[in-house]
């Protein structure tokens, strides 16, 4: 699937729900699904700055694409992360790097965030974008 | 200005306070943050107007009629301070722009006379980071030592383990009337007595414990005490530090300006008696006298029986309800001392996620480490969840707190 398709995909799944809880039960299970981090990748400079709770991102480039694998203590914003590691994981680094990360803000999902958390999402996308200029 | 004498029901007491009828993501609004920041009466609201609209001048300078006006309501809502804790003198009451301004004035004032190289000073592992880092920053620039008083199981805090902490050395102690974690009042005029007995003086953060307790401050006997206007109904940016007299004569001003001042010569400055020693530069004026009608508000609802009985029956209802359940945590449990202010962790529920939820939900609680970091890692937790509630708040809006809650941790398990 293209990025441009995927983004696609994920704006029409979440037409599907009206209510902002099942949203969150959509994000939940995206955040339960996400494959296990290991342990020891849990350093410090894997920490996202800018959320309330912990959040771990890495980035591995083989053939030429990245692949995203990441964690967090609380269960939705893991799914937020979850959603954008669906998204952006086997993409070529100027494919992201080059990208608006536009589809966000069409499912609407940092307008029903709080400040706090809202940073938090910005500060996900902020390191998705930084590993994929500059590498880690 | 409103009238408070005729006792309200609380669908009355409600009416005042037209954003408990805001909506969120279309659910009621269940404002359950009140120990955060409280809503403001109408009959504040429309002081503060007044204030901006009607008497808009600065204070304490001019000779004319406006700025008569703006004293005369600054000066009064001192007056009503004074009474409402009963200081002795109205030059006991000193306004600052919250409870953080007001500790760190003592910090830095008192500090500065007091503490020198070698000498201690005493907080406890519950304070707000507001009570903590002043005296730690004091601490640093004096190279005195900060020494800290556990917590007990239940939440209180201990006169006797207190009192074996205390050495010739301790200058000041500084303790929370209610941490705004734990929700229970601490033994006060025990913790003051024990330390006026090893004669050191106590600085009391009162800035929950003003909104649950009748204070009193003769009676506690404490030589400070801190708060701020906005959590008991008043504006944002007014605040409170009571002293005793004694404290505030000796002690030297913390900023120079304004209206501090009695003559001002290169040679050498005179500074204005209290109060004014302690108020540089133009103050708060449209907002520091909110705290009248909102003081008058505070005294009605805590002796209204309807408002009494509302607050014990949420008090009682949320505590069973949150002791029974074995995924729940609750701190702060000492039943005999406890106040409608609820911090807990649930198992294997993110305390960021419960908020989310209950967001959702139209409840507002508060998550995280409540600028409670130290409390947070001697509980052994990232953070709580917190519900705190006002006499506005109503045993059905903790039963609908309580449903949404369970059904939120539902959704996390
Ligand atoms: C116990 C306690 N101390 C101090 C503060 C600081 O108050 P402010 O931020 O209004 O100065 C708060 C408020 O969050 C508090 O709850």
């Amino acid at each position: 699937m293209t990025l441009e398709e995927k983004k696609q995909e994920i704006i029409e799944e979440f037409s599907l729900y009206d209510e902002w809880l099942d949203k969150y039960e959509y994000l939940i299970e995206l955040g339960k699904s996400l494959e296990p981090f290991p342990e020891e990748k849990k350093t410090e400079d894997r920490l996202i700055k800018g959320c309330q709770s912990r959040v771990w991102l890495d980035a591995e480039e083989r053939d030429g694409m990245l692949y995203f694998s990441a964690d967090s203590d609380a269960i939705i914003t893991k799914g937020i992360i979850s959603l954008l590691i669906s998204v952006y994981s086997g993409r070529t680094r100027e494919e992201i790097a080059t990208d608006d990360f536009g589809f966000v803000a069409e499912i609407g999902l940092k307008e029903n965030l709080s400040p706090t958390r809202a940073n938090g999402l910005v500060s996900m996308i902020d390191t998705i974008k930084n590993l994929a200029e500059n590498g880690r | 200005m409103q009238n408070y004498q005729k006792q309200m029901t609380i669908t009355e007491i409600r009416s005042q306070f037209p954003i408990l009828d805001t909506c969120v993501y279309g659910k009621s609004l269940v404002y359950l943050d009140n120990a955060a920041t409280a809503q403001r009466p109408q009959a504040v609201v429309d002081c503060w107007k007044g204030l901006v609209e009607g008497s808009n001048a600065n204070i304490h300078r001019a000779v004319h009629s406006l700025a008569a006006q703006a004293t005369e309501a600054y000066e009064g809502a001192r007056d009503r301070v004074k009474t409402f804790i009963n200081a002795s003198a109205r030059e006991e009451i000193i306004f600052t722009s919250g409870a953080t301004a007001s500790i760190n004035l003592v910090a830095s004032s008192y500090g500065q006379l007091f503490v020198n190289q070698g000498d201690d000073v005493v907080v406890t592992v519950c304070e707000h980071h507001s009570d903590i880092v002043p005296w730690q920053l004091l601490c640093e620039r004096k190279g005195a030592v900060l020494k800290v008083l556990d917590v007990e199981e239940d939440g209180r805090l201990n006169p006797e383990i207190l009192k074996k902490l205390l050495t010739a050395r301790t200058k000041i102690v500084a303790i929370a009337h209610i941490s705004n974690v734990l929700g229970v009042v601490n033994p006060v005029k025990e913790l003051v007595s024990v330390c006026h007995a090893a004669g050191v003086p106590v600085l009391v953060d009162g800035s929950q414990g003003i909104v649950h307790e009748k204070v009193d401050v003769q009676d506690l006997d404490c030589d400070f005490y801190a708060f701020s206007g906005h959590k008991i109904y008043a504006a944002t940016g007014t605040g409170v530090l009571y002293g005793k007299r004694k404290w505030l004569d000796a002690m030297p001003p913390y900023m120079g300006g304004g209206e501090m001042i009695e003559t001002v010569r290169f040679s050498g400055t005179t500074y204005a008696p209290l109060p004014m020693k302690f108020e540089a530069g133009t103050q708060n004026f449209n907002a520091v006298p909110t705290l009248v009608p909102a003081l008058d508000f505070a005294e009605s609802a805590r002796e209204n029986p309807e408002v009494q009985a509302e607050q014990k029956a949420i008090l009682d209802y949320i505590y069973t309800q949150l002791t029974q359940d074995n995924r729940i945590v609750l701190y702060g449990t000492c039943p005999e001392a406890k106040i409608p202010v609820f911090s807990f962790a649930v198992k294997g529920a993110h305390h960021e996620d419960l908020a989310l939820i209950l967001d959702k939900m139209g409840v507002a609680v508060r998550s995280g480490q409540m600028c409670a970091e130290p409390l947070m890692d001697h509980l052994g937790v990232t953070g709580l969840l917190r519900a705190s509630f006002a006499p506005y708040n109503t045993l059905d809006e903790a039963k609908y707190f309580i449903t949404s809650l369970l059904r939120a941790i539902e959704m996390l398990q």
